[in-house]
């Protein structure tokens, strides 16, 4: 097995064209072997969109484990590679690249960008988040989400931000009707105003799914969230940061609510492990 | 939702400037001034009157000759959806300039007007003297694809005879373009679904560019049977998802909202796998 993933990454690192160099990722991505993170990792720096296409693929495939890699990928200043990042871990939901995909969805110039953020945003793996977190978590993204569905200008990018609703709208706890309400009503809205036929049908089809309670499962794992207390105290500051920077004033809740709810939330998972 | 007046508001020219550049002395102001008011679809009737007059400028030349001016303004009144431009760009479909007379025809093909399939079919056989080829390889001695796109949206049915050869020209571009046109022009949908099938094994080739093109011809006939081989063509997503929204278009055509037919539901799953 060591043998065949050494061939495949030399494959790849000695690639003299770029149909070559596509076929090795190809090859390399194929294999879904965990030990082929830092080369896919690489092929998003290569400038060669179809071999960059074809990592994401593969780090989407491999998930969880590629996540690292890819967050430490998010602070540097090459922006192709950053935006591959961005779609690949818009693919594989890891609560880690929320508030990126937060950032960018609303934000990113690149309309490829927003549309895999918009996505990523309804389909996060919503069951791995402790339930103080999902709250705040969950509110955000739908602020976001009704931003893009409103405002974004490309066609896609509006129908990303649908297909993220309604995953959003599945996801939603109990706790919050007035949310799914909130989703509902913008999808009647849009259902007849949006300027585009494409949108306003996949918002036909996303209001015949939540009216049948149709859910699109993606094969969903319902694995327990291999996130650490650390990674989840570290999201929670993040959203907080945002919050802060976002709205002078809040529309709901004391701010220091969330920065108490910080500690606690990391003491809980701390002692659970 | 309409954000072009947004974009307009915000961008450095306003449209007097626009109009008074696009009369005025300096070459490099007009070219861009055509562009503008295209790209902004500025329709007011002063906009349009310049740039049918821009159609017939001799001051902006290239070395080789061409109509750098008269290929933007043929542009931008495909654009702007005033039909008195169309007997203004039968005439520049005359023009020595290649790409003055590609833009020509896909004007005509966005303004939709019938009157101007017998001009395309004569440009079609060549049959128009003075018009000189292209200058880079394979050069072409005319526009085409573009002519051919023109009589299969405009249903130029009368020109089929004159269209079938171009199914086996040497360019697989100018191959693709007589599919889609076949597609567009016949009648029966079992002969029809012959030319999209030439599109779906199209969507093979090798090289890039030509995938991409098909992917715009599948869109552009919104051809039903193509999804599935479109999701899977090797090319940017962000191309396939056009082409798909082509097909569900096509697709929405046939229900009454907002119900919607298997077909496109069909193509909604692929695309939304695209994102």
């Amino acid at each position: 097995m060591a043998d065949h993933l050494s061939s495949l990454i030399r494959a790849v690192d000695t690639a003299d064209s770029s149909p070559r160099l596509l076929e090795a990722v190809q090859n390399l991505a194929a294999a879904h072997l965990e030990g082929a993170i830092p080369t896919l990792i690489g092929a998003l720096s290569y400038n060669n969109p179809g071999a960059a296409v074809a990592a994401v693929d593969g780090l989407i495939q491999l998930g969880e484990p590629a996540v690292p890699a890819l967050v430490e990928l998010l602070d540097l200043h090459n922006y192709t590679a950053r935006a591959w990042a961005i779609r690949a871990l818009a693919g594989i939901g890891d609560p880690r690249g929320l508030v990126t995909l937060l950032g960018v969805a609303t934000a990113d110039f690149a309309m490829s960008v927003r549309r895999a953020a918009a996505r990523g945003l309804g389909t996060m793996k919503w069951h791995w988040f402790p339930d103080h977190l999902l709250e705040i978590a969950q509110g955000e993204a739908l602020d976001a989400l009704l931003f893009v569905a409103q405002q974004d200008e490309e066609w896609v990018v509006r129908y990303s931000s649908v297909v993220g609703l309604e995953a959003l709208a599945n996801a939603i706890s109990a706790a919050n009707p007035e949310w799914r309400s909130q989703i509902q009503a913008q999808f009647e809205h849009m259902a007849s105003h949006d300027s585009s036929g494409a949108v306003r049908a996949r918002v036909w089809m996303a209001q015949q799914h939540l009216q049948s309670e149709t859910v699109i499962q993606s094969g969903i794992e319902q694995l327990p969230s291999p996130l650490s207390a650390t990674d989840w105290q570290m999201i929670l500051e993040k959203l907080y940061e945002r919050k802060g920077e976002e709205r002078l004033v809040l529309a709901a809740g004391d701010p220091r609510l969330y920065r108490d709810l910080a500690g606690s939330i990391a003491q809980q998972l701390n002692g659970a492990q | 939702m309409d954000n072009e007046s947004d974009i307009r508001s915000d961008s450095s020219l306003t449209v007097d400037q626009a109009i008074a550049n696009l009369q005025g002395e300096d070459l490099g102001l007009r070219v861009y001034a055509a562009w503008w008011l295209g790209r902004f679809r500025v329709d007011a009737p002063e906009a349009v009157d310049i740039l049918m007059a821009a159609l017939e400028d001799e001051d902006d030349r290239t070395h080789a000759g061409g109509y750098p001016l008269r290929r933007n303004a043929a542009r931008a009144l495909g654009k702007l959806g005033d039909y008195r431009a169309v007997p203004a760009l039968m005439r520049a479909l005359e023009c020595s300039d290649f790409y003055v007379r590609e833009a020509a025809a896909q004007s005509l093909e966005m303004l939709a007007d019938g009157s101007c399939i017998a001009r395309l079919r004569e440009l079609l056989n060549n049959q128009i003297p003075g018009t000189l080829p292209a200058r880079e390889p394979p050069q072409l001695t005319q526009p085409f694809d573009a002519i051919l796109e023109a009589l299969g949206t405009l249903g130029a049915v009368d020109a089929i005879a004159d269209i079938l050869p171009f199914l086996e020209h040497e360019v697989p571009r100018i191959q693709y373009a007589a599919a889609r046109c076949m597609y567009q022009l016949t009648p029966n949908p079992q002969v029809a679904n012959q030319y999209g099938d030439r599109l779906v094994h199209a969507l093979a080739n090798d090289d890039l560019q030509l995938r991409r093109a098909v992917l715009a011809d599948l869109g552009a006939i919104g051809y039903l049977p193509a999804a599935e081989a479109i999701a899977q063509t090797p090319a940017e997503n962000s191309l396939k998802l056009i082409s798909l929204k082509g097909v569900l278009e096509k697709q929405l055509l046939h229900t009454t909202p907002p119900h919607l037919s298997d077909g496109a539901l069909k193509v909604m799953v692929l695309m939304d796998d695209l994102l």
